[in-house]
């Protein structure tokens, strides 16, 4: 299975989700395919802007979008190895700054982890 | 170099590495006493973990809350199943997004390596609508923060 070691794939992701208006078409699409149209109406962002975001997404490898006559609409990727990685990708980075914090704890001269509470 | 490292085995297990230059018996306490687990499984910048329940015997249940201070949380519970000083913990743990993921089954060991540790923790792949809702509620929030320290890391280095 392909992993999530791949760095500038992630840059890519991270860049896209870091957006809100970015994480609200995702959350918006978690309920199901909508075109660009459906995805401006709620968020009073212009078709243009909302085309901009949906176009990062995709790069990202976080939507895809078909052809349906003059329509494009938009859907999360499918489960698959893409989906996992992205996952992979956002737990190793949660970890990593767990594990960089814990690194400086236990340096701490007043670490009570030799001491423990009673 | 304590960097992570990430693989997964079959379609669904991921299995994380890291090494760490304290000995077993502080990463084996500081993943199981309250006072030193809210110092550091934190996430991303900005987050805190205002409650943190860890009944650390076989069948004592863990809870841990985290908050934004802005009205935004989430909160995870699990069961411990096996704890074997200072070497291995195996828990259940789930989160509350709010509603729950599905159970995950965690184990993880802490080898002496040198004059510090290896920790190997090896957990289940979440399946799709977990991943779902962890990406579209709660793990979401720190993406921004988190990007940010990568970036800010990445200048330092």
């Amino acid at each position: 299975m392909k992993l999530a070691e791949h760095a500038p794939d992630m840059d890519v992701v991270f860049a896209a989700l870091a957006h809100p208006a970015r994480r609200a078409i995702l959350d918006r699409l978690s309920e199901g395919e909508v075109s660009v149209m459906e995805l401006a109406e709620p968020f009073d962002m212009s078709q243009p802007a909302v085309s901009h975001h949906i176009g990062v997404l995709e790069k990202a490898g976080l939507i895809r979008r078909r052809i349906d006559g003059t329509r494009r609409p938009c859907r999360l990727s499918p489960d698959g190895v893409a989906a996992i990685d992205e996952w992979l990708a956002v737990l190793k980075t949660a970890l990593s700054a767990n594990y960089d914090r814990l690194d400086t704890l236990l340096a701490a001269p007043t670490s009570t982890a030799e001491n423990p509470t009673p | 170099m304590n960097s992570l490292k990430l693989t997964t085995e079959g379609d669904r297990t991921v299995v994380v590495t890291r090494r760490f230059a304290a000995p077993p018996e502080q990463v084996y306490r500081a993943h199981l006493e309250p006072d030193l687990i809210q110092q550091w499984m934190l996430g991303p910048p900005g987050w805190t973990m205002p409650v943190c329940q860890c009944d650390a015997r076989p069948g004592g249940a863990l809870r841990y809350e985290w908050t934004k201070g802005d009205g935004q949380g989430f909160y995870l519970t699990g069961e411990f199943v096996a704890l074997e000083p200072f070497s291995r913990i195996v828990h259940i743990e789930r989160m509350h997004l709010p509603d729950p993921t599905p159970d995950n089954r965690i184990e993880t060991t802490f080898q002496p390596d040198g004059e510090g540790t290896l920790m190997t923790v090896r957990m289940e792949l979440p399946d799709e609508e977990a991943r779902k809702g962890m990406l579209a509620s709660g793990m979401e929030e720190g993406l921004e923060a988190s990007y940010q320290r990568l970036e800010e890391v990445a200048k330092g280095g």
